[in-house]
């Protein structure tokens, strides 16, 4: 059947059943779940899990329970993407003998402590080498599972437990990689950015992604309500606010043309999304406010420059 | 060709299956519900079964299922195809994202109480 | 057997070819391993192989050792048969996934040219890379020559396979001594060692959809421990299977495949132990020792771990004096291999004198001289508490 709207896909998983189930112990509130159900209903075939050592793996897996319905493997904190790598050399040594009769697709799950710092080469090393599985990465901006440290994807301000706000210091100095742009650098087929308020974005991206071969990459931002500081119940009206601010923009690069899939009509305030929470509070004093400001200046010339990029690789010919 | 029995709890060295490796989704047993203060109270009179709330709930404790003859919902209309029941409380953490994001209001979180027998 | 002794073919190999040959043999499925001198001649026949069709498996490049070994474990936990190789530096990078590969019971086999751990960075010979990584749940054991590195393999890999085994195991050949020295080396059939491994039967594969499970969850402290007794019965097993394997294998070759070789010891006075190629150049001390009317030994462990406790002990219980040549140091403490053997004789009622040395460290030749003084030093009983070294500049 053909998945348009959320309530298609709700029909497609209730056909499906589930390939995550409940009896996790996510903080209360965690939208990975999310992330999950509709990234992994968007395959056709069955689907191999490998997992990077994380929030997902250690509260999807504390023994003897194990949120999995489907196979699922963890090796260490560094080596999803290679594991990832073994499985589908495993798959294509199997199905040449004939021995698998099964179509498979196989995916990756790292935060991004295992996707941005730790386990970068070895994505790096699987993507190049043109191994066919989708990696997904869920973005909560630090290594939240073991409370919160600073991680290359943490956004310029924040305080985290390694570079925490203080009286000579307003949390991170640096602005955080830009992996799309890195991976994007591996001649792939489809890179793409998602949120986890967006249902539809992710599955069509997913969907896509699954029907190519080759190395795929899904970049997730998935707001924590333990360690930014917010609600719980706030998890979902947070990731729409980094998207309706520019913060996270959601677009795709497929085969080196960009497309930005939503382009808000008027951009909000950053200020909007770090007042809700507790991890930017600090930048909300006389002293610290310029980098608010710097912030914002950032957001609005990258999201120009997204623009751009937009224009060139599908108007004249560019490439990324 | 796997054979991976279930684990008994406490089960010791000799019993358990080798190298840690467990069945699929044994987590079904482990009740989250029993976290949660908050409780969300479900009104299906004023549900559209716009389907935000099932994909969005963390434990995936809003069931559902496809209804060809349809349900009663939002002013009175009837509501086809895939539809959401009872929230499952077994597994509710009561975390609230369900009340926060529903168009319409029909969820609302109350406090809960439990009596514990001493 | 003669049909079989008719297909075997005996050629000059260096003990990287001969392992790629038994590679070739065992038909792994999937290999992935990044070279490092003195590994990289493994690596690159084996690839040549898969480039000209010979073999039917899927070589990986990786990036790095520790992508080798991740891609090998995970490939092993999907049900296929998986094989790497390494050194020194790339075997430290292993380090991360070697308890997870074990943890995991997943039969991974790998070679390791054995060569010095960094720094100061050095290529040539000993055994600090694989006594690095003794205590992590791999089974070791350490080749003499070329021939025995060659048929190591296969006692590996069926080894590892086994039902009442299941833990992965390397297969060490001395850097450059042997992966680069040319040697006769006795190939046996294609068809008949490919059988005596057979093809894998996997006890767990991730393909299995109607069972799917759930493979490498964390344990906390109410399971943990008992996954790791696990592992060490293991390894009790596999002392056992050793064996066993071994008989099968004599029936092939014709050779015997016990825990260690004994080289005139049943009747010595004094014996030395010592591993790998270094066995070979003492042998030649013990002959000519002998013509002298000398009564001395040698006794050359193969397994390393599981060690035999037991059974080298039964086979050093009559001698007047011992001397352990070690090929690493274990700093702060007793040198790995003569801890082990002091630990074995520890049951008996009358203490046999011991005497560790510590020799040819990165590469340092030993000579045929330098054993016979070390068997001059134990027969007049010139035994000391402390490490001596053999060929260092004071």
């Amino acid at each position: 059947m053909e998945v348009k709207t959320i309530r298609d896909l709700a029909q497609l998983q209730t056909e499906q059943g589930l390939k995550f189930v409940a009896g996790h112990r996510m903080c209360a509130g965690c939208g990975i779940s999310s992330i999950l159900r509709t990234v992994l209903s968007a395959s056709k075939k069955k689907v191999v899990v490998v997992n990077a050592t994380g929030c997902l793996e250690v509260v999807s897996t504390i023994y003897p329970f194990t949120a999995w319905n489907t196979p699922w493997l963890h090796v260490t904190f560094v080596n999803a993407g290679s594991a990832a790598a073994g499985v589908e050399t495993a798959y294509r040594a199997l199905k040449k003998k004939g021995i698998l009769k099964e179509e498979v697709d196989i995916v990756a799950f790292g935060g991004d402590g295992g996707t941005y710092d730790i386990g970068i080469q070895a994505i790096s090393g699987a993507f190049e080498r043109g191994h066919n599985f989708l990696y997904v990465c869920y973005d909560n901006e630090g290594y939240m599972n073991t409370g919160h440290q600073r991680s290359g994807a943490t956004p310029f301000g924040a305080s985290s437990t390694t570079q925490p706000a203080g009286k000579v210091s307003f949390g991170k100095k640096e602005w955080r990689k830009d992996l799309v742009k890195i991976i994007a650098g591996h001649n792939i087929p489809y890179v793409a950015q998602s949120n986890v308020y967006n249902t539809m974005d992710m599955f069509k991206k997913a969907q896509k992604a699954f029907e190519i071969e080759g190395p795929k990459f899904l970049n997730v931002l998935m707001p924590c309500t333990t360690n930014w500081g917010f609600p719980e119940n706030l998890t979902m009206k947070i990731s729409r606010l980094a998207t309706e601010t520019n913060f996270w923009p959601l677009f795709e690069i497929e085969r080196g043309v960009l497309t930005v899939n939503v382009k808000p009509k008027e951009r909000k305030n950053i200020e909007e999304f770090l007042k809700l929470q507790g991890r930017f509070k600090h930048l909300f004093t006389e002293e610290n406010k310029k980098y608010i400001e710097e912030m914002q200046k950032k957001i609005d010339e990258d999201f120009e420059n997204l623009l751009k990029l937009e224009k060139v690789t599908h108007e004249e010919g560019v490439r990324i | 060709m796997n054979k991976v029995n279930k684990v008994k709890t406490g089960a010791g060295w000799k019993e358990l299956p080798i190298g840690g490796t467990l069945p699929a989704a044994s987590a079904l047993d482990y009740k989250t519900g029993a976290w949660r203060s908050f409780v969300p109270k479900f009104d299906p009179n004023q549900c559209t079964h716009c389907m935000i709330c099932v994909h969005y709930c963390p434990v995936m404790a809003i069931p559902t299922k496809i209804d060809e003859n349809g349900v009663k919902g939002w002013k009175d209309k009837i509501y086809k195809g895939v539809i959401r029941l009872e929230t499952n409380l077994d597994y509710c953490t009561g975390c609230g994202v369900c009340a926060e994001e529903c168009p319409t209001g029909a969820i609302k979180m109350e406090r809960e109480t439990w009596e514990v027998k001493l | 057997m003669s049909k079989v002794m008719t297909k075997t073919k005996r050629v000059p190999l260096t003990g990287a070819e001969a392992v790629a040959e038994a590679m070739r043999q065992i038909k792994p499925d999937v290999v992935a391993a990044y070279p490092i001198t003195p590994q990289t001649p493994i690596v690159e026949i084996f690839s040549k192989f898969a480039a000209d069709g010979i073999v039917d498996t899927e070589v990986v490049t990786p990036e790095s050792e520790h992508s080798a070994i991740s891609i090998v474990t995970a490939a092993s936990a999907s049900g296929v048969r998986a094989m790497s190789a390494s050194a020194s530096q790339g075997l430290a990078l292993m380090v991360e996934v070697l308890p997870a590969t074990s943890g995991l019971r997943l039969p991974v086999v790998m070679a390791i040219a054995n060569r010095a751990l960094s720094a100061p960075i050095n290529i040539h010979c000993d055994h600090s890379d694989m006594m690095a990584v003794r205590d992590l749940g791999w089974i070791e054991i350490f080749s003499e020559n070329a021939q025995e590195a060659y048929e190591n393999m296969f006692l590996a890999v069926k080894l590892s396979e086994h039902p009442d085994v299941l833990l992965p195991s390397m297969v060490g050949l001395d850097g450059f001594i042997i992966s680069h020295g040319v040697e006769v080396v006795e190939i046996f059939d294609d068809e008949v060692m490919h059988n005596f491994v057979g093809d894998r039967k996997p006890h767990l594969s991730l393909f299995d959809f109607e069972n799917p499970i759930t493979v490498g969850p964390l344990q906390l402290t109410d399971y943990y421990f008992e996954t790791k007794r696990q592992e060490q019965e293991a390894m009790k097993k596999a002392l056992k299977v050793y064996l066993e394997v071994g008989k099968e294998l004599t029936k092939i070759t014709g050779k015997d495949y016990p825990y260690f070789e004994k080289y005139y010891l049943d009747d010595a006075e004094v014996a030395i132990v010592v591993m790998s190629s270094t066995a070979g150049t003492a042998k030649d001390a013990v002959d000519e020792l002998r013509k002298e009317g000398k009564k001395v030994g040698l006794l050359k462990p193969k397994l390393y771990r599981p060690f035999p406790y037991d059974e080298i002990r039964e086979a050093l219980k009559n001698l007047k004096a011992i001397g352990v040549l070690d090929r690493a140091y274990s700093f702060g403490a007793n040198a790995p291999l003569y801890t082990d053997i002091r630990n074995a004789l520890y049951e008996l009622d009358k203490r046999i004198p011991i005497q560790s040395y510590i020799f040819g460290l990165g590469g340092r030749d030993i000579f045929k001289h330098q054993i016979k003084d070390v068997f001059n030093e134990l027969l007049l009983g010139k035994i000391t508490k402390e490490e001596k070294c053999i060929g260092l500049r004071e």
